[in-house]
């Protein structure tokens, strides 16, 4: 039985979650989700700020968006946005009135802004979808190793924020600037592990739409999500980035850190991938998302009523060109039909789709495939590198109707 | 054991909610996010001591766990992800561990 005390904490602490909200923490031992790859049983958990995830890792913590969430609409709640760490000293007593944003290196004047500081930026808001590098990586064939994801390591947000061009401008680029380096407040645990720091060329980091964002769907960013300032950069994979956000440094020479030259790389080929099970002659960083849609209103092994129409809904993107056709097909890929694009909320966002479908009896592969504006599309069969980047095979849901 | 009393109860409640959200106005708390207690944990297996504490300084179990598993999954690929962490992570392992490790890995996951 619970003590007085005990029930005034409680009490107490049920009436600041307002106030606080990432000042309890439950873990559903019960709930699990099986991913559809062997070795695909998952947890779900709950964190503060989070309603339950899939939880992949718990030291750094990693969780998966659960797949039915990216159904709900085009813009992807912050409880239920993806959440991916490299390295475990994650700075959780973080306090926000001291937290200071550094500009340094080759500037004309080095800044120190807090976050206060930064807010009173005229400021920018963009949608954009953050993707991790590895998303799906579970439905690589042959295996690879790493974190072993579905299809829920991706979101798309509403960002507010100043361009990254603004505070550069502010500091003032010096000429012979060549690229940024971007560093967070999460740390190694170890001196000897390389500190997650990134870059980008001077004339991405200057193009406008990067952006230092502080908001997210009309709130402050959630703690797992980089709290309180993070890059956005849209159309880019998640893995630049960077969470918490609080040194850029311009740099006269190429970074060569070892999270852009040895990790992160993909092969240097016009679809990223090599032959499955061999290794690249040469690699590049990282970069634009692939073209990918999804089916998300019906999923494997779904059942649905014979003849009766049945409208299909789902999601498409790419890294920035924005989404100019997305075609179902109902027969194995024999024929295809134009799907209905929904509202348009930017080049770099979530496009939804629907199209209404009428199934004969029997069990039918329900496939989609989106095209962008520069005509690019999507695989009929999966590409493959050793990392697991880049998946955007044409995806198939099979559904019986009767 | 005494009952509580509502009133006093809502007395506290106020008196907390001022302390709290008065200084908020003007400086807000630290962040103190808590995570949930860690569950994951090593499956029982040969040199089991060696590889908690080599490996749980810097990352959970469920790292390994997740991990494809198979024939092909074995000693080539568990040496190859314990060598990374050695030359690309800097954990600080010494050399009679490592086959130890490599051991656990293979027959274990």
């Amino acid at each position: 039985m619970l003590d007085r005390r005990e029930i005034v904490k409680r009490a107490c602490l049920a009436a600041l979650g307002a106030a606080l909200p990432w000042s309890r923490a439950v873990a559903l031992d019960e709930n699990s989700v099986t991913l559809p790859f062997d070795n695909g049983e998952r947890r779900l958990v709950k964190y503060p700020q989070k309603r339950p995830m899939i939880g992949l890792t718990s030291r750094p913590p990693q969780l998966e968006t659960p797949f039915s969430v990216l159904n709900d609409g085009a813009i992807t709640p912050n409880s239920a946005f993806f959440v991916r760490y490299h390295l475990a000293d994650i700075p959780y007593q973080l306090d926000r009135d001291r937290f200071t944003l550094k500009v340094k290196g080759k500037v004309e004047r080095p800044l120190q802004l807090s976050l206060k500081e930064i807010r009173k930026l005229p400021a920018v808001e963009l949608v954009a979808i953050n993707q991790c590098s590895g998303n799906s990586r579970g439905f690589f064939e042959p295996r690879v190793a790493g974190g072993q994801l579905g299809n829920g390591a991706m979101g798309n947000a509403r960002w507010r924020g100043v361009p990254l061009k603004t505070m550069l401008d502010m500091a003032g680029v010096r000429a012979g600037a060549r690229q940024i380096t971007l560093d967070g407040m999460d740390k190694p645990v170890m001196d000897a592990t390389p500190d997650f720091v990134k870059s980008l060329d001077i004339d991405h980091a200057r193009d406008g739409e990067v952006m230092l964002a502080y908001g997210m769907n009309g709130e402050d960013l959630p703690f797992l999500n980089g709290f309180p300032l993070r890059l956005v950069v849209p159309g880019y994979y998640g893995t630049y980035w960077v969470k918490h956000l609080d040194e850029i440094t311009v740099i006269d020479n190429e970074f060569d850190g070892f999270w852009m030259k040895t990790a992160y790389r993909i092969p240097d080929s016009p679809c990223g991938c090599v032959e499955p099970g061999t290794a690249p002659k040469a690699t590049i960083p990282i970069n634009r998302f692939t073209v990918r849609s999804f089916i998300t209103s019906v999923t494997n092994d779904a059942r649905l009523e014979a003849g009766k129409t049945t409208k299909l809904k789902g999601i498409a993107f790419d890294g920035g060109r924005g989404i100019k056709e997305v075609a179902v097909s109902t027969d194995d890929g024999r024929n295809w039909t134009p799907a209905k694009l929904g509202e348009d909320l930017g080049k770099y966002s979530f496009r939804q789709w629907t199209l209404p479908v009428k199934l004969g009896a029997g069990t039918h592969d329900l496939r989609v495939r989106a095209t962008n504006n520069s005509g690019e599309t999507q695989p009929m069969q999966p590409t493959w590198n050793p990392a697991g980047y880049l998946r955007n095979v044409v995806e198939t849901v099979r559904v019986t109707a009767a | 054991m005494p009952r509580t009393n509502p009133l006093h109860l809502a007395n506290l409640l106020a008196l907390a909610a001022i302390a709290f959200i008065g200084p908020a106005a003007l400086s807000a708390p630290p962040i103190n996010y808590e995570v949930p207690p860690e569950t994951a944990a090593f499956k029982p297996g040969p040199n089991l001591d060696v590889v908690v504490n080599n490996c749980t300084a810097c990352h959970s179990a469920d790292y390994i766990a997740t991990q494809p598993r198979g024939p092909k999954f074995k000693q080539e690929f568990w040496r190859a992800e314990v060598d990374k962490m050695i030359k690309v992570y800097g954990a600080p392992i010494v050399e009679a561990d490592v086959p130890k490790i490599v051991e656990y890995l293979a027959t274990t996951y």
